[in-house]
């Protein structure tokens, strides 16, 4: 079954176009990755599904169990099970962690957020009574991000480029929680241009240059990305190809 | 009996209640002192005038008072007027924390003076916090105006909460000098909303070698509310080190001005400013939309952690 579909999606920006009549299909229940180099239109895929401002303006639709939801909120999304974790959370001055973590619950258990943040392996005890602000470490707050996600528990959760600015303990605790996403029935889109992120996941697309190049299962998608697009290090157009 | 029920219905409007025999605590109705209870090395008189109180708080050397001295001031009537001239001596080596309530839950015309002079003696440290409640309609003018010496190795903190109720007229003037080794740090936390206006000036004078000063300027307005924040600082001696951190979220008609100032009479001190006044944060708003918040839900958690 598909959760999301993206039919025929144009994005022009400044007369360049950023997405260039993209058909994708997001089967349910599955870790998904979008991948390709640095430019080809990763985020602005993700952050246009995700309805976020300056992506809005587009061509084409995007079906989510079914209907159309190109005319919703970024926060209507969000009430249907769409969620997205920046490459760069945003930081809170003042925030607590533990309202940060509930802020998509609604049930709001506070054992859950002990469950949440021991899950992303950061000790309940020292991390509970910090802020969501620039004293945490990229690793640490990207973390924080992700036990929100588990505590939120979405039906469809975009991770672009989750191994970004974290170090490599983090990144142990980042993979793991990906695949207890996919247990609790999460659909992941991981946006990356790393392959070992490519790696965790079952399935995948490949962009370039807005365009979607390839798809398929991880195997072969990764094949085609190690191969033809490592080494070719190109920026900007396929037709140039 | 009527002073009694005044008493009570003031420290309703603060949520507290009856304190233990070894918290020390003051309460002042408009120019009356209704109720005082003092600890070890605590000295407090008071006089009243017409208006107002004049009051001398001592705290004597050595003395560490370990719980926080409540004070409560306030009117509980729709109009009038409170003075408050308060002298305050924090003697070498001592120290003490105070929460002052400023409470005016019915306010319609209100004029709140304050009026302090704090003297912060050497190795001595005072911390103070204040907060006030307003009615929902703001109708309080507020003027607090302190003039601090912060002597060799002293510290000072002060830290002026408005969060409930709407602020009204705020005139707030605080001035310091700091002097060798020691430390100044006052915070301004303001909600401001309707007809609200604001005027935060704050000024460190970083007199020796080694002192300290940080201003904090957190303010979150709305609907016609106008906030003007003037933050200095001056460092005349080496090694003198100041902050000047100013955040402002403006929403409707609100308006926001931010005039830091920060002055450097030797090459060995340092002093940093950083100001930012806008809308809300996009990527936060977008941050906390993503977790299915709507727009006002999300807007409201940013504001309550910038004020926190
Ligand atoms: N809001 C925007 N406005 C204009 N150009 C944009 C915007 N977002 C992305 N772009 C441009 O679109 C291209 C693809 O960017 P992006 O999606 O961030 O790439 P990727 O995530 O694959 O590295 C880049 O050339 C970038 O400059
Ligand atoms: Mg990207």
């Amino acid at each position: 079954m598909n959760i999301l579909e993206i039919k025929n999606l144009t994005l022009k920006k400044d007369n360049r176009i950023l997405l260039d009549n993209i058909n994708i299909e997001i089967w349910a229940g599955y870790v998904h990755a979008i991948v390709g180099p640095n430019g080809a239109g990763k985020s602005t895929l993700a952050n246009t599904i995700m309805g976020l401002s300056g992506y809005r303006d587009f061509s084409g639709d995007i079906l989510y169990e079914g209907r159309s939801i190109k005319n919703l909120s970024i926060d209507e999304r969000a009430r249907l099970g769409i969620t997205l974790v920046f490459q760069e959370p945003a930081r809170f001055e003042g925030l607590p962690v533990d309202d940060f973590i509930l802020a998509g619950v609604k049930d709001k258990k506070t054992n859950l957020i002990d469950e949440a943040l021991l899950k992303v392996g950061l000790d309940p005890i020292k991390y509970r009574q910090r802020s969501v602000d620039k004293t945490l470490s990229g690793g640490e707050r990207k973390r924080i991000e992700l036990a929100s996600i588990y505590a939120m528990k979405p039906k469809l959760v975009f991770l672009d480029e989750p191994d970004s600015g974290v170090d490599i303990d983090s990144v142990k605790y980042i993979f793991e929680i990906i695949k207890e996403f996919k247990k609790n029935g999460t659909t992941v889109i991981l946006v990356t241009h790393s392959q070992e992120v490519l790696k965790q996941s079952d399935h995948g697309f490949l962009l370039c240059a807005g365009k979607l190049i390839c798809k398929g299962e991880v195997n072969k998608l990764f094949e085609y990305f190690t191969g033809k697009c490592a080494p070719c290090n190109h920026v900007g157009k396929p037709d140039k190809e | 009996m009527e002073k009694d029920k005044i008493l009570n219905e003031l420290l309703n409007s603060i949520g507290m209640h009856k304190m233990g025999p070894d918290i020390a605590h003051v309460e002042i109705h408009g120019n009356e002192v209704l109720g005082a209870h003092l600890v070890e090395g605590l000295f407090v008189e008071s006089e009243s005038f017409k208006d107002g109180v004049n009051i001398k708080i001592r705290v004597k050397k050595d003395t560490k008072i370990k719980n926080p001295v409540r004070f409560c001031f306030g009117l509980i009537p729709e109009n009038g007027i409170q003075k408050l001239n308060i002298n305050t001596v924090i003697e070498e080596n001592a120290s003490a924390s105070f929460i002052a309530n400023c409470t005016f839950p019915n306010a319609k015309n209100i004029q709140h003076l304050m009026n302090a002079t704090i003297t912060i003696e050497k190795g001595a440290e005072l911390k103070y916090f204040e907060r006030h409640i307003h009615g929902p309609e703001g109708g309080v003018t507020i003027v607090p105006v302190t003039k601090v010496i912060v002597k060799e190795n002293a510290r000072y903190s002060t830290e002026f909460e408005l969060i409930k109720g709407a602020a009204g007229v705020i005139e707030l003037d605080y001035k310091a000098e700091v002097e060798k080794d020691s430390t100044v740090d006052m915070k301004a936390r303001i909600f401001g909303r309707l007809k609200d206006k604001i005027h935060i000036k704050e000024a460190a004078h970083l007199l020796g070698q080694g002192s300290v000063g940080v201003l904090t300027s957190h303010i979150a307005l709305k609907d016609d509310a106008d906030a003007t924040v003037e933050n200095e600082i001056i460092a005349d001696a080496p090694f003198a080190r100041g902050h000047v951190d100013c955040k402002e979220i403006v929403q409707g008609r609100a308006k926001a001005r931010a005039v830091p100032v920060v002055q450097v009479n030797d090459p060995r001190a340092h002093v940093t400013h950083e100001a930012a006044i806008g809308s809300v944060d996009t990527k936060q708003l977008e941050t906390l939309l993503t977790r299915g918040l709507t727009e006002d839900e999300a807007i409201e958690m940013i504001i309550a952690g910038l004020l926190k």
